[in-house]
């Protein structure tokens, strides 16, 4: 009992650290004008990416080394980064009003913008970079071409002007253009070779290359020529590969590093904050990331949709949650959208899914009554999941318990990532815990990855539906913010009452870091504001 | 002598195509690619086309014969081949490894010499006393403890007591820098993993040299020399200990080689960017390129460090003869 209501009293001590911490923080970073100077070292919890070609690859590894040496046409707003609508430009001079019945964007592009050899960025550089990601030519890769389905041509009919034609008006089209990995390249490069980025770096940037050290660092001074006024505001910076959790943790203990961009889990920001109290720093939001259950529909009995449905009613996701986010990066209960975004749905809404209802216990009555009406009331099968701590191993073993609550028998089949993903490309797989992580927050675009696999080559549910697609084409052709909800609630409401799939917990970005460092502010994804260019150094 | 040594070096030539091999069909066993990983280790959609074209680039859409001839052939003019993870040239990935690793391998071979051998002379010369268990004990401890536990706990007991003393908590530097660059960085890098490393080793070879030293000791030729009336000092040095150093040096030939690629855990504790973590890398991202050359460096370490080894007996006992 003593020892209980000591636990308690170290609880709510520590959460009270944490809340004085994080109060600090907020008001230490309002206060005061930046200070220009100083070195940033920061980690990047991976072993290096592959090619250093923003256009190709998906891995954050890539994106936190090479961000700040790269300029954007527009970007989400590095000082309102959370706002999930808040875009301007980065590149361009002002954000631009659609004509044409919303098909025709005009980007003016700054002047006197130079590369980092010292040649003029036009927009010639910017219309050959987002051709080369929309337009890839045969032989070049580009990752998120399929985000572009919209674009007819792209064209720059002047050195400072850039002109997007669109097949159809969308909303997708401007969060789109944000993304974050869409770095503007030198054309006179690209004609070269169009392979020349995949292992230089040469942008406009707030930084310039000064070192790569293969799989250890990447160094960066300040760009003199850099087109915001006064940013950035660092002489440089050394970002340091440490794929190592503790190292991570010692490291911005013993100010070897002053925070890593990506996340730790609760437990690292408590023994942080315990050890350091008002040396760091903790900014935390929810993350446009989560794990996702996906039941393979070609295999028996999940061909059922009442056995899909059991699965899903199984699971408490609001006490889950609540419990889960004390060890992991978990916290928020949302839907297929992320809910930061006008286009979620709310509580209330979500409450009448399938999954999310807020009586458990009625919840798992019916489950129990479909599987037996199903015939499956001692069904037993394998979850395959990836051998990756957070959260997939903590999130899979909560749910094979939540399982066992209605009478299924489950194990977990941890495998590498390589073995995991080709379980579910092939098929090889009864039910699989996925992940579903986006960049920049665009609801319709982000959905098309729950879209039948007739249509989505990657969705490993393997199911087709017709309604689905058509319900997202007309929200995908859909300008009205208010009619695209109504469609995004009926394409939910369909995904949930098919049981084709089930968003389980969103994940939760915790970044703690040192005190000194102020000007960045935390975003739904750790793809977004990662140029450095506002950062500065208290010391 | 020399017939030897190249009788030896040709005999790497099969030893190298069989590895070559078999690393060749493991790699290719494990289910799922590089450009699988690639692009969908992230968890956001990728388009299915941009595989394709991945395997294309890698030439894995040929037949496995194919490729399998391709990467002898490369062997054979030694060219192998470039990373199918970050495209860069396998030999600069290795290239960019090798220090530190070659570095922590050497530092621990030193520790664990210096260790190993005076104190395994010393058990075995008192054998059942006081010194004798408390070494032995020094020598289960390290057996029984895993290096990167003992990397992880040391690090922590670094930072805590730096923390209690000084008021600021200091690990070692978390990016290496070579040593004729910044010799004090360099080594406040490397000590901590070394001695980690070093203490596993040094109680391995400590074993070793007290028993190899406990059966010389029984030897007729130490008897003789007892009877001549030598000192015990030069009996153990002259005599024992250098005949008793055999076994050990294979010992640490052996080690040695598997301390270069070997130090997985340790070189991801102390995040030394070795040849030990790129290997776990490679594995991991199915880059079949950097896993076969890996593989192959290792081959040849363990091959030229058995060279070594064997050549060393000779001078520890002039009666081994090659010829």
């Amino acid at each position: 009992m003593a020892h209980n209501r000591d636990g308690r009293c170290l609880s709510l001590g520590l959460m009270l650290m944490l809340g004085a911490v994080l109060m600090f923080g907020a008001n230490a970073a309002l206060a005061g004008a930046p200070k220009r100077g100083g070195i940033l070292t920061y980690m990047i919890p991976a072993d290096g990416g592959p090619s250093l070609d923003g256009h190709r690859e998906t891995t954050f590894a890539v994106l936190h080394a090479t961000a700040p040496f790269y300029s954007v046409l527009i970007r989400v707003n590095p000082d309102n980064p959370s706002s999930t609508t808040d875009f301007q430009c980065d590149l361009c001079t002002e954000m631009p009003q659609p004509t044409d019945n919303g098909l025709t964007y005009r980007f003016k592009i700054r002047k006197g913008v130079k590369f980092h050899d010292g040649s003029p960025l036009t927009a010639q550089d910017v219309a050959a970079s987002w051709n080369k990601i929309v337009h890839p030519q045969p032989g070049v890769a580009s990752a998120r071409e399929s985000n572009f389905v919209m674009v007819d041509s792209i064209t720059a009919p002047d050195d400072e002007t850039v002109v997007f034609k669109l097949k159809f008006a969308t909303l997708t089209f401007v969060p789109a253009l944000a993304d974050p990995y869409a770095y503007i390249y030198s054309k006179k490069k690209l004609d070269q070779d169009m392979h020349w980025y995949e292992k230089n770096i040469m942008g406009s940037g707030p930084f310039k290359l000064t070192e790569y050290q293969v799989g250890q660092s990447i160094k960066g001074e300040r760009n003199p020529d850099y087109y915001h006024p006064g940013q950035p505001y660092l002489d440089g910076f050394v970002a340091i590969f440490a794929p190592k959790q503790s190292v991570r943790t010692d490291a911005i203990r013993a100010d070897r590093a002053a925070l890593e961009f990506r996340s730790l889990p609760p437990s690292a920001r408590d023994q942080l904050v315990r050890e350091l109290h008002d040396k760091i720093t903790v900014q935390e939001s929810d993350w446009n990331c989560g794990n996702v259950v996906t039941p393979n529909h070609q295999k028996k009995p999940f061909d059922d949709v009442r056995v899909r449905q059991a699965l899903f009613l199984a699971i408490d996701q609001w006490k889950g949650a609540q419990a889960l986010s004390k060890i992991a990066i978990i916290k928020t209960v949302g839907g297929i959208v992320f809910p930061g975004s006008p286009l979620a749905a709310t509580k209330e809404e979500l409450q009448k899914l399938i999954g999310y209802g807020p009586d458990i216990e009625a919840a798992r009555a019916e489950a129990r009554r479909l599987l037996r009406e199903a015939g499956q009331e001692h069904l037993e099968f394998e979850l395959l999941n990836r051998n990756v701590d957070q959260p997939y191993k903590i999130v899979g073993t909560w749910l094979v318990d939540e399982w066992s609550k209605v009478g299924l028998k489950v194990s977990q089949k941890v495998v590498p990532t390589g073995p995991w993903l080709d379980a579910m490309r092939s098929g090889d797989f009864t039910v699989a815990l996925e992940a579903n992580c986006q960049n920049v927050v665009n609801p319709i675009a982000d959905v098309g990855r729950w879209l039948p696999h007739d249509v989505q080559r990657e969705n490993y549910g393997f199911f087709s539906d017709p309604e689905m697609v058509e319900i997202h084409d007309r929200m995908l052709r859909e300008t009205d913010v208010d009619k695209a909800r109504i469609l995004m609630r009926k394409f939910e409401t369909r995904i949930n009452q098919q049981a084709h799939q089930l968003m389980v917990t969103y994940w939760y970005r915790i970044v703690p870091m040192r005190s000194y460092v102020k000007g960045w502010k935390i975003s739904p994804s750790h793809y977004l504001n990662q140029d450095l260019a506002n950062i500065w150094l208290d010391k | 002598m020399y017939r030897y040594i190249i009788k030896r070096v040709l005999l790497v030539i099969p030893t190298l195509i069989g590895a070559a091999a078999l690393v060749f069909v493991l790699m290719r066993l494990i289910p799922g690619d590089v450009c699988v990983v690639r692009l969908g280790s992230s968890g956001g959609t990728f388009d299915p086309k941009a595989i394709a074209l991945c395997h294309a680039e890698l030439g894995m859409d040929r037949p496995l014969v194919v490729q399998f001839i391709d990467f002898v052939w490369g062997i054979m003019r030694f060219d192998f081949g470039t990373s199918m993870w970050s495209g860069n040239p396998v030999t600069t990935e290795i290239w960019a490894r090798l220090p530190i690793s070659l570095e922590i391998a050497i530092l621990a071979t030193v520790i664990a010499i210096a260790i190993a051998i005076p104190l395994g002379a010393v058990s075995a010369v008192k054998q059942n006393t006081w010194i004798d268990l408390v070494v032995r004990l020094f020598a289960v401890g390290g057996t029984a403890t895993p290096s990167f536990w003992l990397g992880l706990v040391s690090l922590l007991i670094v930072l805590n007591v730096t923390s209690a003393v000084f008021g600021t908590p200091w690990m070692p530097p978390i990016e290496y820098v070579p040593i004729w660059q910044d010799p004090i960085h360099n080594l406040s890098m490397a000590l901590l993993p070394a001695v980690t490393v070093g203490y596993r080793y040094a109680a391995v070879s400590m074993r070793m040299t007290r028993s190899a030293m406990l059966e010389v000791m029984q030897e007729d030729y130490i008897r003789t020399a007892r009877a001549k009336g030598l000192i015990n000092k030069l009996i153990i040095n002259r005599h024992a200990l250098k005949n008793a150093l055999l076994p050990v040096v294979t010992l640490i030939g052996i080690e040695f080689a598997f301390l270069i690629g070997g130090l997985v855990v340790t070189e991801q504790v102390f995040n030394l960017n070795g040849v030990g973590r790129l290997f776990v890398q490679a594995v991991q991202n199915q880059d079949y390129t950097l896993t076969q050359a890996l593989v192959m460096l290792t081959v040849i370490i363990f091959v030229i460090s058995n060279l070594l080894v064997d050549l060393l007996y000779a001078w520890l006992d002039p009666r081994i003869r090659y010829a």
